[in-house]
C-alpha cells in the first residue's frame, strides 16, 4: 500500500511544476493550486486507510470546500481583472502592487 | 492616641485640598486652626506621659516595602526629645496659622496658603516622630518642597520664584549627602532603626572602611554625609545662601519654616544620631569648626544687612551655629535646650517685624523706616522683648541658653572649645549690636521713608497681637522655666534620647568656671547693645548711606576707600553667592548644557535611541519597497526560491 504514495507526490510536483513554470495563463496556476489541494487529499485518505483512522477522511472533506471557495474566489478576481486589463497571461501581469 | 498628633494635620491638609473651596476662606482657617490646635493638645498629652512620666513610647505599625533585608515598616519613636520637638512644632505652628489668618487676610488665596502650612506641619511631624531614617527622610524631603512651595506663594513675582529654585537646589547638595550617609547607615548596619543603629554604633568605632587603599573610620564617613545634609537643611557655612533668599516668601512662612522648625530639623538630625556623632571624636571637632564659623559669619554679615527679614534670617543661621557647635561639643542637652527657646523668641521676632512691615505697606529696607516707636508701641515692645531674649539679656530665654552653651565650650578646656567660646562670645557681640542696630533704625529717630508708605500706618489686627504678647510672654519665660528640666546635672529628662560620651561630661564644671569667663559673653552683649544704639544713632548717616562716611571725617582717602570696600563686603555677604555663580552655577550650567544637554541628551541618547531607530526603520523599509515590483512571475519565482531554502533549512537542522 506504501506504493499507492506515489500517486499524490508525483500530482504535487505536477503541482508545483505548473505553477512556477506556466508563463501564459493565469487558469493554469489556480488549477495548478487545486492540484496540489487534490495531491494533499490523496494523501490524508491514503494515511487515514493505512492507519485505520476517520480524522483523515473528515479533514478531507474541509479541505474539499476550502479547495472550493478559494477557486471560486480565484476564478471572480480572474473575471474581474480580464475586464479591467483584457489580458490573463502571467508574464503580463506588471502592476500589482500597492 | 499618639498616631493623633499626625492625624489632625494630615487630615487638615486633605479637608482643604479636596474641600477647602467649599469651606470658604473663614472655613478653612477655622478647620487648619483647631486642627493644629488639638495636635498641640495631643503632644502636650505626648509630653506628660513620655517625659514627665518617662515611659517611651514606640510604635510598629506596618510595613511600607520589603526588598531581600533592606525593610522599611512605618514606626514612630515617641521619646523626650521628640516630644519636646512636638510641642515646638505644633505650638509655633498653631500660633502662625492664627497669625496668618490675619496677615494673609488680603489675599486670595488663603486657603491654599493654609493648606500649604498644614503640610509642612504634617511633614515635619512625620520627621520627629521618625523611627528610621527612611521617614526621617521622607519628612525632610516633605518639609524642603513645603518649603519650596511656601517660598513662591506669590508666584507672580520672579524673585520669588527664583528664591524657592535656589532653597531647593542648594538644599538638594544636603540631600545628596544625608542620603548617601543613610545608604552608608544601611551599608554597615544592615538596618535603618535608629535604636539599632544606636546600640550597634559602638562595634563599629574600630572598623576601618577601605576604598581603592584609602582606609577611613566608617563612623567618621556615615557622620560626615549625614553632616552635609544638616549643613544643607540647617544653613551652616557653605549651604547657608539658600536661607536669606528664603525670605522672599509671606512673613508667617518666615517665621514658622525658615526660623523655628525646619532649618532645626539638621540640628534635630545631629539629636537623633547623637550616638553616631559621640562615637567618632574626630569629626565631631569638624562640627565645632564649622558651627562656630557660622555662628561667627552670620552674626558679622547680619550687622551690615539692610533688608528687615534678611538680618533676623542672618540671626537664625548664627544661632542654628550656636547649636551645631553645642552637638559637636557634646553638648546635646545645650543644643536642645538652645532650639526650643531659639523657636520662641526667633518666632516673635519674625512675626513682629511681620507686624512692621504690614503697618508701613510693605516696606522691608530699614533705612526707610524710623521712629516708628509711637506709632507701633505694641510691636515695638514684642521686637524688643524678642531682640534682648536673642541677644542674651539676664534672665530672658536666651541668656539661659546661650550662656549654657557658651560657658560649656569654655569649660572642656580644649582646643576647640576655647576658640568656640571666643568666636561665640565675638559673635554674641555681633548679634547684640545687629539687633540694637534694628532697633535703633526702626523705632528710633524719625521717620525716614516715603510719606506714602506711613499713610496706612496701624497696630496689628486682634488675633496678630494676640499671637505676639502669647509668644513675648513665652520668650521672656520659657527659658527660666524649662532650665532645670532640660539641662544640668540632675537632669534625668532626656533619659537614653540624647547619646553623650562621658569625657565630655562636663555639667558639673561648667557651673564652677572661673568668674571672668562667665562675665565674657555677657560683657560683650552688654557691649554691643551700647554700641550699636550709639554708633548707630550718632552716625546714622553712615550706616544709611554708606558713601556719606566721607562727611563725618577727614582721613585719607585710603581710609575712606577701605572703609566703603569692607562695609560693601560685608553688606554682600562675604560675596559667598558671587563665588558659587561664578566658579560653581556657571561651570555647572555650562557643562549641562554642552555636555549634558548637547552630548548626552540631544546626542547619545536620542541618535541611540528615538531618532536613531526612526532612520533605521526608513532605510529598511525604503530597501524592502524594491521587493514589490508587481510582477506575478516574480512573486512565484520568489515564493519557489523560499520553499525551496526553507526545505534546505529544515533537511540541515
Amino acid at each position: 500500500m506504501i506504493w499507492f504514495l506515489y500517486l499524490p507526490f508525483v500530482l504535487f510536483l505536477i503541482g508545483v511544476y505548473g505553477i512556477f513554470f506556466s508563463r501564459k495563463n493565469i487558469i493554469i496556476v489556480i488549477m495548478s493550486i487545486e492540484l496540489l489541494l487534490l495531491a494533499c487529499n490523496i494523501n490524508f485518505l491514503l494515511y487515514s486507510l493505512l492507519w485505520w483512522d476517520l480524522v483523515g477522511q473528515i479533514f478531507t472533506l474541509i479541505i474539499l470546500t476550502v479547495a472550493a471557495s478559494e477557486s471560486a474566489i480565484g476564478l471572480a478576481i480572474l473575471v474581474v481583472f480580464y475586464r479591467l486589463q483584457g489580458y490573463i497571461a502571467v508574464d503580463s501581469i506588471q502592476n500589482i502592487k500597492g | 492616641m499618639y498616631l493623633l498628633v499626625l492625624y489632625f494635620p494630615i487630615s487638615s491638609v486633605l479637608l482643604l485640598w479636596l474641600f477647602g473651596r467649599f469651606f470658604g476662606r473663614i472655613g478653612s482657617s477655622i478647620i487648619a486652626i483647631t486642627n493644629c490646635f488639638f495636635a498641640l493638645m495631643v503632644s502636650l498629652f505626648c509630653f506628660y506621659e513620655v517625659c514627665l512620666m518617662q515611659s517611651v513610647c514606640y510604635l510598629t505599625c506596618f510595613d511600607w516595602f520589603k526588598v531581600s533585608i533592606l525593610n522599611f515598616s512605618w514606626g514612630f519613636l515617641y521619646d523626650s526629645l521628640t516630644c519636646v520637638m512636638l510641642i515646638v512644632v505644633t505650638a509655633i505652628s498653631c500660633l502662625v496659622h492664627l497669625y496668618s489668618y490675619d496677615y494673609m487676610n488680603g489675599d486670595p488665596f488663603l486657603v491654599r496658603f493654609m493648606s500649604y502650612l498644614s503640610l509642612f506641619t504634617a511633614f515635619m511631624l512625620f520627621l520627629v516622630t521618625a523611627k528610621n531614617f527612611a521617614q526621617l527622610f521622607l519628612g525632610w524631603e516633605g518639609v524642603g518642597i513645603s518649603s519650596y512651595l511656601l517660598i513662591s506663594f506669590w508666584f507672580t513675582r520672579q524673585k520669588a520664584v527664583k528664591s524657592a529654585l535656589k532653597a531647593v537646589i542648594v538644599n538638594r547638595v544636603g540631600d545628596l549627602g544625608l542620603l548617601i550617609g543613610i545608604s552608608l547607615c544601611f551599608f554597615f548596619f544592615k538596618s535603618l532603626d535608629f535604636n539599632f543603629i544606636s546600640f550597634m554604633a559602638s562595634l563599629y568605632t574600630v572598623d576601618d572602611f577601605v576604598f581603592f587603599g584609602f582606609s577611613i573610620s566608617s563612623l567618621f564617613l556615615i557622620n560626615l554625609f549625614l553632616f552635609i545634609g544638616v549643613v544643607g537643611k540647617s544653613a551652616q557655612v557653605g549651604l547657608h545662601t539658600w536661607l536669606p533668599d528664603a525670605m522672599e516668601g509671606p512673613t508667617p512662612v518666615s517665621a514658622l519654616i525658615h526660623a523655628a522648625t525646619m532649618v532645626t530639623a539638621g540640628v534635630f538630625l545631629l539629636l537623633r544620631c547623637s550616638t553616631l556623632f559621640e562615637l567618632s571624636t574626630d569629626f565631631l571637632k569638624v562640627v565645632v569648626v564649622v558651627g562656630g564659623l557660622t555662628s561667627f559669619f552670620a552674626a558679622v554679615v547680619g550687622a551690615f544687612q539692610h533688608d528687615l527679614k534678611k538680618i533676623i534670617a542672618y540671626s537664625t543661621c548664627s544661632q542654628l551655629g550656636y547649636m551645631v557647635f553645642a552637638c559637636g561639643l557634646s553638648n546635646f542637652q545645650g543644643a536642645i535646650f538652645h532650639l526650643s527657646n531659639h523657636a520662641f523668641f526667633k518666632a516673635l521676632l519674625f512675626l513682629s517685624a511681620g507686624a512692621v512691615i504690614h503697618a508701613v505697606s510693605d516696606e522691608q529696607d530699614i533705612r526707610k523706616m524710623g521712629g516708628l516707636v509711637k506709632l507701633l508701641p505694641l510691636s515695638y515692645i514684642c521686637f524688643l522683648i524678642g531682640s534682648l531674649a536673642l541677644t542674651g539679656f539676664p534672665f530672658l530665654t536666651g541668656f539661659y541658653s546661650k550662656d549654657f552653651i557658651l560657658e560649656g565650650a569654655c569649660s572642656l578646656y580644649t582646643v576647640e572649645g576655647f576658640f568656640v567660646f571666643f568666636i561665640g562670645s565675638t559673635a554674641a557681640f555681633f548679634t547684640a549690636f545687629y539687633s540694637m542696630r534694628l532697633l535703633t533704625l526702626v523705632f528710633f529717630g524719625k521717620f525716614n521713608g516715603y510719606k506714602g508708605s506711613l499713610v496706612g500706618v496701624h497696630e496689628s489686627p486682634v488675633y496678630m497681637t494676640f499671637v505676639l504678647s502669647i509668644l513675648a510672654f513665652l520668650s521672656i519665660f520659657i527659658g527660666f522655666m524649662c532650665k532645670d528640666m532640660f539641662v544640668g546635672m540632675g537632669s534625668s529628662f532626656w533619659g537614653v534620647s540624647l547619646g553623650f560620651g562621658v569625657i565630655n561630661w562636663n555639667y558639673f564644671e561648667l557651673e564652677l568656671i572661673p568668674v571672668v569667663y562667665k562675665m565674657i559673653p555677657l560683657v560683650f552683649s552688654f557691649v554691643g547693645l551700647f554700641l550699636g544704639y550709639v554708633a548707630v544713632s550718632y552716625f546714622k548717616g553712615f550706616f544709611i548711606y554708606v558713601l556719606s562716611v566721607k562727611k563725618y571725617v577727614n582721613f585719607s582717602v585710603f581710609i575712606v576707600k577701605s572703609v566703603i570696600f569692607l562695609y560693601t563686603f560685608f553688606n554682600k555677604k562675604f560675596c559667598f553667592d558671587e563665588f558659587y555663580n561664578k566658579y560653581i552655577v556657571l561651570n555647572f550650567l555650562e557643562f549641562g548644557f554642552s555636555f549634558m544637554f548637547r552630548v548626552i541628551d540631544r546626542g547619545f541618547v536620542e541618535i541611540f535611541g528615538p531618532l536613531g531607530s526612526v532612520r533605521i526603520l526608513t532605510n529598511v523599509g525604503s530597501t524592502v519597497l524594491y521587493l514589490q515590483n508587481g510582477k506575478l512571475s516574480f512573486y512565484f519565482s520568489t515564493m519557489f526560491y523560499g520553499l525551496v531554502l526553507i526545505y534546505v533549512f529544515i533537511t540541515i537542522l
